[in-house]
């Protein structure tokens, strides 16, 4: 984002840090064998049906969703999915979604908001898919409309950043009620690698950007942007997936109980309360 | 500078000088020096001159060869075939030409500022529109260009401490001093057409017109305004998207001023979105497109990713006028493409739809 105007000076060579902990946990977000939507789907809720299409354009499979039970209670569950092989990843385009992939996710958000039922959404990208495809589909109007509607919905809404939030991308499936981030997770307005190509003219760079942009969930709960984190095994929720299932599912029983004291109204203007204090400035004359 | 001996300019068109011998000058990259050059080519031109051949220093070396006919004159570049007229030349060459003329960016013509401005910013003859700042977009919108403004003074609190080529609170302060403002964005509220109505501009000069928590505040406050007071509302984008430097927190903007654009929908108030060159990034994938008409000035930028990120993405060359206005158009993502001087016209007529006749 805002690549066009900014950083047109290319700052001088940095010093590379000897060690760069918010670099560390983008690579374990991005860990090889880090457990994905699905995997998390499986280990959480019982019965799962994916449901398909934007009924509009096609089926992206770069965001899976349906309706499951989570401890014997109905809710719509809403992730981005990446791959693990070469085949896998295709399939799923890297985990980048495209237009239709947000108006699905839209269409079955507001299919859970019209029957009351709880929605979970799991956040994994890159970011949106930058292609020609895209564009022309209207991957912006897409994003922006999901922002709009998801402050809408009457149920209770819960988001886990569970790996890679990368931009409005990530963040169109997460204008939630409660926003939680997995301990390793990142979430920013840009990659650190786009961010790096930015100013230093060199994605390489991206370990620097990292440590800029403070997108590490400790980050974030300082700036208060999101309620919690879920902590991950030592070594990284690769290490074992179902610990960390186990911590995610938890959280969401939790902040479900929570929210389902909530009445529609309060619902929306909870979510609303929640985004609209978000924002550090001065507000005084000559500052 | 390198002119090439057979560089007579009697008839040439100025445009031609650049490319002379296909080598960059420095000198007519600057566009104000560019500008001077113009009007002294264009004066000399008139004048049948000639040069004299390649460019020789003021004292040129003893004996050297001089082309037949050519006097060299202490750093004059060009020499008179004909001697000079009674009161003309030299007390001329004072004449100020600088900022008179502009060149324009989409046909190559060389326009008179005055017609320039009288036009909008609208080049006359092909209908290129330059870019302008959010003030001379508030003065052209509001009856006789009077507003009232709001929250001048919310200013960014640099919430990651940033530095980058340099710390971004210099950068900060370096544009505030280059715009006089305090962020990329100008709200005001007065009339349109004897209309009140509430009107923000975002300013791209100002860190590329990216949107961090003071822009993101200043909008979802506008909205709320709107709400308060009944006002439609028209945003102008101009924008590379959400502004990097503060993070989360621009991403968070978005999700903000959105759930407000939402709570306006709900109060049914009018949101017209007028989308200028250029507007991208988090900027489109929130309220620029979330109008009630999203509308766009001809041959704007308008995307979700920058050109440059779908190119290095896919590794081709993208297609003309992708991204552009007409392309959004065609692809159904804007309800008209409204050139400059009927945008005032065209709001008006919007706002009779949604709002009725002004009392």
């Amino acid at each position: 984002m805002a690549d066009n105007e900014m950083g047109a000076v290319t700052a001088p060579e940095p010093e590379e840090p000897a060690s760069n902990p918010s670099y560390e946990r983008v690579l374990l977000a991005r860990h090889p064998k880090r457990p994905h939507a699905l995997d998390y789907i499986e280990r959480i809720f019982t019965g799962f049906e994916e449901l398909h299409g934007d009924r509009n354009f096609g089926d992206d499979k770069a965001i899976v969703g349906g309706f499951a039970l989570l401890d014997g209670q109905p809710v719509m569950v809403i992730g981005q999915q990446k791959g693990r092989d070469t085949k896998s990843k295709l399939y799923r385009n890297f985990g980048m979604p495209k237009p239709e992939g947000y108006r699905k996710a839209l269409r079955l958000m507001q299919l859970a908001s019209k029957f009351r039922r709880p929605i979970v959404t799991l956040i994994d990208t890159m970011g949106a898919y930058p292609g020609i495809d895209a564009e022309e589909r209207g991957q912006a109007e897409a994003i922006a409309l999901n922002l709009r509607e998801m402050a809408r919905l009457e149920s209770p809404f819960i988001t886990v950043v569970i790996g890679e939030g990368g931009s409005g991308g990530a963040l169109a499936l997460g204008v939630a009620n409660r926003v939680f981030m997995l301990e390793n997770a990142w979430y920013c307005v840009i990659s650190p690698e786009s961010c790096a190509a930015i100013i230093w003219r060199d994605a390489g760079k991206a370990p620097l950007a990292a440590a800029a942009l403070h997108l590490t969930a400790q980050d974030l709960l300082g700036m208060k942007l999101i309620d919690d984190i879920i902590p991950e095994p030592p070594e990284g929720a690769q290490t074992d997936p179902d610990a960390a299932a186990k911590a995610v599912k938890e959280t969401l029983l939790s902040a479900l109980a929570d929210l389902s004291r909530l009445s529609p109204e309060q619902l929306i203007e909870d979510r609303y309360q929640k985004f609209r204090n978000m924002g550090n400035f001065f507000d005084e004359a000559g500052a | 500078m390198n002119v090439g001996r057979d560089g007579i300019i009697g008839n040439r068109p100025f445009r031609g000088l650049p490319a002379y011998n296909g080598r960059k000058s420095r000198l007519l990259c600057d566009p104000l020096k560019a500008n001077f050059i113009a009007a002294a080519a264009t004066r000399f031109a008139n004048q049948r001159l000639a040069f004299p051949g390649a460019w020789r220093p003021a004292r040129s070396v003893a004996g050297a060869e001089e082309p037949r006919g050519t006097v060299v004159v202490a750093m004059s570049w060009f020499t008179r075939q004909k001697p000079p007229t009674e009161g003309g030349g030299d007390g001329e060459k004072s004449v100020r030409t600088e900022g008179l003329w502009q060149k324009c960016d989409g046909c190559g013509q060389i326009i008179w500022v005055k017609s320039l401005e009288d036009n909008q910013m609208v080049c006359p003859k092909c209908g290129y529109h330059f870019r302008i700042d959010a003030r001379t977009r508030l003065r052209l919108l509001f009856d006789e260009g009077a507003y009232g403004e709001h929250d001048p003074y919310l200013s960014s609190a640099d919430p990651l401490c940033w530095v980058d080529s340099k710390p971004y609170g210099q950068r900060l302060t370096e544009m505030r001093a280059a715009t006089h403002l305090a962020d990329a964005i100008v709200c005001a509220t007065g009339e349109l057409n004897g209309r009140r109505l509430y009107i923000c501009a975002l300013e791209l000069k100002f860190i590329g017109g990216s949107m961090g928590a003071v822009v993101g505040e200043k909008i979802t406050r506008a909205i709320e305004h709107c709400i308060a007071e009944k006002l439609p509302l028209v945003i102008v984008s101009a924008s590379g998207g959400a502004r990097m430097q503060e993070g989360a927190i621009s991403l968070m903007q978005l999700a903000k001023i959105s759930a407000a654009l939402m709570r306006l929908d709900k109060a049914r108030l009018p949101y017209i979105s007028v989308l200028t060159d250029p507007t991208t990034g988090g900027v489109t994938a929130s309220f620029a497109m979330l109008g009630d008409l999203n509308i766009a000035e001809p041959g704007a930028l308008i995307g979700f990713a920058g050109p440059r990120v779908i190119e290095q993405t896919i590794r081709q060359k993208l297609p003309d006028g992708f991204q552009r206005s007409e392309f959004l158009l065609e692809h159904g993502f804007l309800d008209a493409v409204v050139p400059r001087p009927v945008l005032k016209s065209y709001l008006d007529r919007a706002l009779t739809f949604f709002s009725g006749q002004r009392q």
